[in-house]
């Protein structure tokens, strides 16, 4: 089964800096890109971040997929938010420039059109990161990552067990999945709702049963191996910081400083070009 | 079942890898863009009052963050906290019900039912579209309708499926005091 955590391992610059360090500019790069409208920086972003895609040697087909998932979730928020609200643009920025009207409230105005182009770049300015990570931390490394940025090691240690477990989980999701068909439950969508969540429950409780024997068993023995008598632990994967590390981290606070900053210049989230 | 920290730590893992299995493949798309019907409430509810808060609250956060970051398109915070809210409130009715014991009665599907409809309504028609203005300034309308067809969904998943589980843990459960000593007759 294809590992769901696309892990691509190939040598890059990228591929070299701790998982610590990858994690922590997520959080950082995905607060700076989140917090401001600004349209300077959400562009100087994307182009970064694409820049940052290149270098990483992490190809568009190998994320094919999960890129086209998010143009499609991409484009839906944005006709869903042009379908609920047609001027929240203006309201945003105060000022009203129509260009076209498609009858009734639903008047095109260049505010509105501005304020998705700001949607559309933050998507720009995330995304490419998001998949850098996922590419190219390995996951064992990920609970190592979070216990180094002081997340407690027990709960970095279920996180762990997550990713351990999941491709566990879904071949026995599988298994019972066919097993229950073969005794004849549909879950197609020739039957009406309620009837497909019975049938899911029909996998579900099965499946779920057999996980709290799965938790017993792995509770014993990382008990008998005295799991969470002491205060710290090591981990195999945990690499010492190196000096890009530092400069990679000090960036994206950067970034996040520069995000706050212009909110607080721009007195408030939004970069308005229509007042001058 | 007697509740260990240990334990906690595994059922959090586990749990948080039940949610990614379910929430991550076994959506089934409902009318409304962006919002599928999310059979992975039912089991959350199910595991927060079984192991209690701080469980619910990790599966949820840990489970919801996997599953934005393995569509590889940005983490959305607010849904994702509002998860863990969920998986909070649930938790705390963990209190009322002895699921743990084995006991889920009449009264235990009705505290769990009447918790999960009130915890759903706390966190997506408040929590996760309020949320959503603050941290991504988008139109009141659009979240709050999305807040409110997700948390409907929700609800009418997280009553089918998470009382059947409830139902059928503790059928398979021996309950508390089933065994009696048997007096030696002299």
């Amino acid at each position: 089964m294809r590992n769901i955590f696309n892990y691509i391992d190939r040598p890059s610059p990228i591929h070299r800096l701790t998982g610590a360090t990858k994690l922590v500019c997520l959080l950082l790069w995905s607060f700076a890109a989140m917090s401001t409208y600004d349209t300077r920086l959400l562009v100087f972003l994307t182009l970064l971040s694409f820049v940052l895609f290149y270098v990483s040697k992490i190809r568009v087909r190998d994320v094919s997929f999960l890129l086209s998932f998010m143009a499609v979730f991409m484009v839906l928020n944005n006709v869903l938010i042009f379908v609920f609200a047609p001027q929240h643009g203006v309201t945003l920025y105060g000022t009203s420039h129509p260009i076209f009207s498609l009858g009734g409230n639903y008047v095109v105005t260049k505010e509105q059109l501005f304020y998705h182009l700001n949607l559309v770049l933050k998507y720009f300015a995330t995304i490419p990161i998001v998949l850098l990570f996922v590419c190219t931390t390995n996951p064992s490394e990920f609970a190592a990552s979070l216990n180094r940025i002081g997340v407690k090691y027990t709960i970095a240690y279920s996180v762990s067990l997550a990713l351990r477990y999941i491709p566990d989980i879904q071949k026995e999701y599988h298994e019972i999945s066919q097993a229950q068909q073969a005794r004849g439950i549909e879950m197609s969508r020739k039957q009406n709702l309620i009837k497909r969540l019975k049938s899911a429950s029909a996998i579900l409780i099965p499946l779920i049963l057999s996980s709290m024997d799965r938790i017993e068993v792995i509770s014993n023995a990382m008990e008998l191996r005295g799991f969470g008598k002491e205060k710290k632990r090591t981990w195999y994967m945990e690499r010492p910081f190196a000096p890009a590390d530092f400069v990679a981290m000090a960036l994206c606070a950067l970034f996040l400083a520069a995000s706050i900053a212009l909110n607080i210049a721009n007195g408030g989230r939004f970069w308005n070009p229509f007042v001058s | 079942m007697k509740r260990t920290p240990v334990k906690t730590i595994v059922a959090i893992g586990i749990g948080a890898a039940l949610f990614f299995v379910l929430g991550r493949f076994v959506a089934i798309p409902s009318p409304v863009p962006n919002t599928s019907i999310c059979i992975q409430y039912g089991l959350l509810g199910f595991m927060a009052v079984l192991f209690g808060p701080l469980a619910g609250v990790l599966i949820a956060l840990i489970g919801h963050f996997l599953i934005d970051l393995s569509w590889g398109g940005g983490i959305w915070w607010s849904w994702v906290i509002a998860s863990g809210v969920f998986g909070l409130l649930m938790g705390l009715v963990s209190k009322k019900i002895k699921l743990a014991d084995g006991e889920f009665g009449g009264k235990g599907a009705a505290v769990f039912n009447v918790s999960q409809v009130v915890a759903h309504i706390i966190c997506w028609a408040v929590v996760a579209p309020v949320l959503d203005i603050v941290m991504y300034a988008e139109p009141a309308n659009k979240v709050f309708l999305q807040g409110l067809v997700g948390g409907l969904s929700n609800i009418v998943t997280t009553a089918i499926i998470g009382t059947l589980l409830c139902v059928a843990y503790a059928a398979a459960k021996p309950k508390k005091g089933s065994l009696k000593e048997e007096k030696e007759e002299k």
